[in-house]
């Protein structure tokens, strides 16, 4: 039986549940996925190319001012995404989408890659502008504990080898660390400006030029998009992992080996 | 919430920890060999540990909490028990209250007596004591009830001693702040209630969060 002529035959319209099946979310993920790599492969030349050449020098830290394009867009994303998993695990929990679920695994590291991109090049930009690698800053503390919260659900859902009971755990850890990242974030503010005084804040308060903000945002715009394609591309190799056995996807395997 | 579950469950936890003494005492024996360490790695410098034994106090509480975790259910999950337990209508958080309230019994409520004692050993001054005390009474409930969670979560994985580390640790950080922080700011000659407050507020959100997170885990883990 050739089921993707019947799999065609039988889609009449669009609704809110179209791409919740699986197999409509592959064939919609593999347009919409390497178009968002394609838009993210732009922005980022197009961001870059403002960022080095357009964008001036920094009047107080000269040119290593410039890793702000890719820290900022990074720790942007690196919070996004976090929440973008709790939703996505919130929907799986109280509709049981099996897409949900998936979307949620296939957020969790892209964001722990963000979270570890921010601090890494947050690290990089302290050591010439405060003269250090780390200081237990509320900003770094909470991002560091943001880390740990990614790595928590990834390592949960790595362990359990059900794929239901791994999928629901997950998701009720990643609403429990939802729920606990606003107390989470107070508490490391408040016990920071307890034990350290003045501490530093990053040169948020001097107007930025125009062509900063664009390369800023280009590069931001380059994220997302990337962040999108990589999670399409994650949640259709997880789509075939657990639907391999389906008559669609041994059709499309049958397709693509012969 | 079934308080007749809760009752039975709680007092059972209890035999059954008196019927094996030692066992339950361990938690309480890491707790005092942790924080023992410190001084041997850092140096026995008075200013020094004084000034850090709020902190290792509470660190080696919330490392012996999280440690003695992994058998809360263990047993009632191999044997089926937990299974019949969660039968009766509304019995999942009456379990995951009475296994945490009997968890903080048998290994918080030791640390809480014994914490004192460790303050001293560490050259914490004499009025900071009862800060240290409260903070922990107030603390090592929150740390039982949101280890329920993780121990919930875990349950009859392989590595689940490890992973419930890994999870509630970056949840307990605000519990951490508040709790040591109550005696370090006795120390800088501050208030401690409104780090106490805060703390009873976590209680507060642990007590009501807590029991139906680990029902809603124990379910997935049964299921």
């Amino acid at each position: 039986m050739n089921t993707s002529a019947a799999t065609a035959a039988v889609r009449p319209r669009l609704t809110w549940f179209t791409f919740a099946s699986p197999s409509n979310f592959y064939r919609l993920a593999g347009v919409l996925g390497p178009l968002c790599g394609v838009v993210a492969a732009v922005f980022a030349l197009a961001g870059l190319w403002m960022g080095f050449f357009v964008a001036p020098t920094d009047a107080v830290q000269g040119e290593v001012y410039r890793i702000i394009f890719i820290h900022v867009p990074a720790a942007w994303l690196s919070m996004v995404l976090y929440v973008a998993m709790a939703f996505w695990a919130a929907v799986g929990w109280f509709l049981n989408a099996r897409m949900a679920f998936i979307f949620a695994r296939a957020i969790a590291p892209t964001g722990a890659l963000f979270t570890l991109l921010a601090l890494w090049t947050g690290s990089l930009w302290g050591r010439p502008t405060w003269g250090t690698w780390w200081v237990w800053d509320a900003r770094l503390t909470s991002e560091l504990i943001l880390l740990f919260l990614y790595l928590g659900y990834m390592a949960l859902v790595a362990a359990i080898d059900e794929v239901r009971r791994a999928d629901k755990a997950g998701a009720l850890l990643a609403i429990v660390g939802v729920v606990n990242v606003p107390i989470i974030y107070f508490s490391v503010v408040w016990w920071n400006t307890l034990h350290q005084g003045s501490s530093l804040t990053m040169g948020k308060e001097q107007h930025m030029a125009s062509s900063m903000l664009a390369a800023m945002l280009l590069l931001t715009l380059a994220c997302w998009a990337y962040a999108f394609a990589v999670v399409f591309a994650r949640a259709r190799a997880i789509v075939l992992e657990r639907e391999g056995d389906n008559a669609w996807a041994r059709a499309l395997i049958a397709r693509t080996q012969g | 919430m079934n308080g007749a579950v809760f009752l039975a469950v709680y007092q059972r936890d209890l035999r059954l920890a008196w019927r094996r003494r030692t066992e339950a005492l361990l938690p309480v024996a890491f707790f005092l060999v942790a924080a023992s360490l410190f001084p041997l790695g850092v140096g026995p410098d008075p200013q020094v540990l004084r000034l850090i034994a709020p902190g290792v106090v509470w660190v080696c509480a919330l490392l012996a909490a999280m440690l003695s975790m992994p058998p809360l259910y263990a047993a009632d999950h191999a044997d089926g028990s937990l299974e019949q337990l969660l039968l009766a209508p509304g019995a999942g958080v009456a379990v995951a209250a009475a296994k945490a309230a009997g968890h903080w019994t048998i290994s918080g409520a030791p640390l809480v007596i014994g914490a004192p004692l460790l303050g001293l050993l560490l050259g914490l001054p004499v009025e900071e004591l009862p800060v240290l005390f409260v903070s922990l009474l107030l603390g090592t409930p929150i740390l039982s009830l949101l280890g329920g969670v993780g121990a919930a979560l875990t349950l009859g994985l392989r590595s689940a001693g490890m992973l419930i580390v890994l999870i509630v640790l970056p949840l307990a950080v605000p519990a951490l702040i508040f709790g040591a922080g109550a005696a370090a700011a006795v120390d800088a000659g501050q208030s401690p209630s409104p780090h106490l407050s805060l703390l009873g507020a976590l209680l507060i959100a642990c007590l009501v969060g807590a029991p139906p997170a680990t029902a809603a885990a124990l379910r997935i883990a049964v299921e």
